[in-house]
C-alpha cells in the first residue's frame, strides 16, 4: 500500500485546507495526475500524484487543515489487492525533531488499536518526551489529554501527533477574501524572507549586459510570427540562466542542513507580482531543455494562472533557482533575496538605452543590469562572477537560445 | 463597428487583464501603462486580445504607437478592415 502524502509546497508553506478531492476510492491514478485542490495563502494548489495505483481511502476530509507531509490518501500499488483495514492517520511533520523519534511512528500500524490504550492512571507521573512536549506546544494540544503509547506509557511524538490529527478541523473554511489571503500572504512572505535573510550569507554581484545582438534577433524573429506566437525578452533572459545554471551546478540546487544539494534539472522560479499585491516564484520545470516557443506558452501559462490563483503542488515546491525580473516597473537593478532552501536569485533590471564603450568607440546601446544574490556557503564570488559572465555571452548568441 | 464599439470591446480585454480596474476611471489621452499597472506580459497579453476579438494583426513594430487608450481605438478602426495575417 502507499501512502499519498501532502507534498512540500515551497518553503514558506507548511499547511494547507483540503478543498477538494478530485479522486474518489476505486479511482485509478497516472503520474502526475491532479488528485485534489489544497488552499493554501499563496493559490489554490492543484496537488499532483507522482504515484500509479488505484485509490484505497481518502483519509483526510474536505475542509481539513494538514500540514506538509500529512498521509492524504492511501493508494493500492498495481496489482496489489484491496485489502480492509484503517487507514493510519499519521501527520509526519518534517521537522528535524521528528527523525530522532520516529521510530515509535511506526509501531500504530503494527497494532492499530495502540492510540486507544487509556490514558495512565491519575496521579501517577506520566513520561513526555521533551520533544513530545514542544510539539504539543506548538500544535496547541493538551499534553495532559494525550494518551501515551510509549513504554509505561509514556508519550511520543506520534501520540501528540495523533491527538493533533483527530482534533476536529479548526473551523469550516469560508473562501478567503482578498484581504484575508493579503494578510497571510504577507506572513508567509515575511517568515521565507526573514529565514533567507537570518541564515543565507548573501554576496550579490552585478553585470551590465548589452541586449543588442539579442534585441535585433529577437525583433527579426517576431516580424514573421503573428502576435500568438511572440516571444518576450524575459523569455531569452529566462533561457540563458536555465542554460548557465546547468553548467554552474553550485547556483542550482538547495542548501541543506548537512550541506549543498545539487538539484537533477534545473526548474527555473519565475517571480510573479500578483494583482492586489504579494507575489509568487512558481517553477518552469526543465528549462534548459526546452525551445524557445514552449518556454513563452509556459511563462504565459504559469503567470495567468498564478493571477488566477491556481497552481500545481510541483511549480511550488521544486524550484532550483529563481529569476526576477524588475524592469517592467522600471527600474535598472534589483537586489534580490534568496528564496531558501534555494541558494541563488538572478535579478534583471530594465533594458534601457545607455552610452558604452565598445571596441574603443563610444555607442548608444540598449543594455540591462543583471544581478546575482548567492549563498556564499554554497559557492564563492569567483564562480559567480564566471555564472554571471555566462549569462551574458549567451544573451551575446541568442540563436544558441532558440534549440 | 462604431468607434464607441470598438472602445468598449478594447475596455472589455482590458479589464480581463487587469480586474481591478474601472473602466470609467480610464482616460483617452493619458498612457495606459501610467493608469493601469501592466506589465510586457499584460501588455502582451492585452494586444493578443485585441487581435482575437477585433481580429487586428498588430505587427511589434507598431506596438510602440499605441500609448493611450484613444491611440488603441484608433489603431483598431484604422487596420480593422485589412485582412488578418
Amino acid at each position: 500500500m502507499i501512502e499519498f502524502k501532502m507534498p512540500s509546497l515551497g518553503s514558506d508553506m507548511d499547511e494547507g485546507t483540503l478543498n477538494e478531492w478530485l479522486v474518489k476510492p476505486g479511482d485509478k491514478v497516472t503520474r502526475g495526475q491532479i488528485v485534489a485542490i489544497v488552499e493554501t495563502t499563496k493559490a489554490a494548489v492543484e496537488v499532483e500524484c507522482w504515484q500509479e495505483g488505484t485509490v484505497g481511502e481518502l483519509v483526510v476530509p474536505v475542509g481539513e487543515t494538514i500540514q506538509v507531509g500529512t498521509t492524504l490518501a492511501t493508494l493500492l500499488a498495481p496489482g496489489e489487492r484491496a485489502e480492509k483495514r484503517p487507514g493510519p492517520r499519521v501527520s509526519a511533520r518534517p521537522r528535524p525533531a521528528i527523525k530522532t523519534a520516529a521510530k515509535p511512528a511506526a509501531a500504530p500500524s503494527r497494532a492499530p488499536s495502540a492510540p486507544l490504550t487509556p490514558p495512565a492512571a491519575p496521579g501517577r507521573r506520566r513520561w513526555v518526551s521533551p520533544a513530545a512536549r514542544r510539539l504539543a506546544q506548538s500544535l496547541g494540544v493538551d499534553i495532559d489529554a494525550v494518551s501515551g503509547t510509549g513504554p509505561q506509557g509514556a508519550v511520543t511524538i506520534s501520540d501528540v501527533e495523533h491527538t493533533a490529527a483527530a482534533k476536529p478541523a479548526t473551523k469550516p473554511t469560508a473562501k478567503p477574501t482578498a484581504a484575508d489571503r493579503a494578510a497571510q500572504m504577507r506572513k508567509s512572505i515575511a517568515a521565507a524572507m526573514s529565514r533567507s535573510k537570518r541564515e543565507i550569507p548573501h554576496y550579490y554581484l552585478a553585470d551590465e549586459i548589452v541586449l543588442e545582438s539579442s534585441l535585433s534577433w529577437l525583433t527579426t524573429r517576431n516580424a514573421q510570427r503573428s502576435i500568438d506566437e511572440r516571444v518576450l525578452v524575459a523569455v531569452l533572459l529566462l533561457k540563458a540562466v536555465g542554460i548557465a545554471a546547468q553548467r554552474f551546478g553550485e547556483f542550482n540546487g538547495f542548501w541543506r542542513e548537512d550541506g549543498f544539494e545539487p538539484a537533477t534539472g534545473v526548474h527555473v522560479g519565475v517571480g510573479i507580482s500578483l494583482r492586489g499585491g504579494g507575489l509568487v516564484a512558481p517553477a518552469i520545470h526543465d528549462v534548459p531543455d526546452k525551445k524557445l516557443d514552449e518556454l513563452m506558452d509556459d511563462l504565459t501559462d504559469l503567470v495567468a494562472r498564478a493571477r488566477s490563483f491556481s497552481l500545481r503542488s510541483s511549480e511550488m515546491s521544486d524550484p532550483t533557482i529563481t529569476v526576477t525580473n524588475l524592469g517592467d516597473q522600471g527600474v535598472d537593478t534589483v537586489f534580490g533575496i534568496i528564496y531558501p532552501p534555494q541558494v541563488a536569485l538572478v535579478g534583471f533590471g530594465q533594458p534601457v538605452q545607455r552610452v558604452c564603450v565598445i571596441d574603443g568607440g563610444i555607442r548608444v546601446v540598449t543594455t540591462v543590469q543583471a544581478t546575482l544574490a548567492a549563498d556564499h556557503r554554497a559557492s564563492d564570488g569567483h564562480r559567480g562572477a564566471l555564472f554571471l559572465t555566462a549569462i551574458n555571452e549567451l544573451l551575446q548568441q541568442p540563436d544558441l537560445l532558440e534549440k | 463597428m462604431t468607434e464607441e464599439d470598438i472602445r468598449g470591446v478594447v475596455l472589455s480585454v482590458l479589464t480581463t487583464i487587469a480586474p481591478e480596474v474601472d473602466p470609467s476611471d480610464i482616460r483617452d489621452d493619458v498612457l495606459l501603462r501610467d493608469q493601469v499597472d501592466l506589465d510586457s506580459m499584460d501588455w502582451l497579453s492585452f494586444l493578443r486580445g485585441i487581435h482575437k476579438r477585433l481580429h487586428v494583426d498588430i505587427p511589434e513594430s507598431d506596438y510602440a504607437s499605441l500609448r493611450t487608450l484613444a491611440d488603441v481605438v484608433g489603431y483598431v478602426e484604422k487596420n480593422a478592415s485589412k485582412p488578418v495575417a
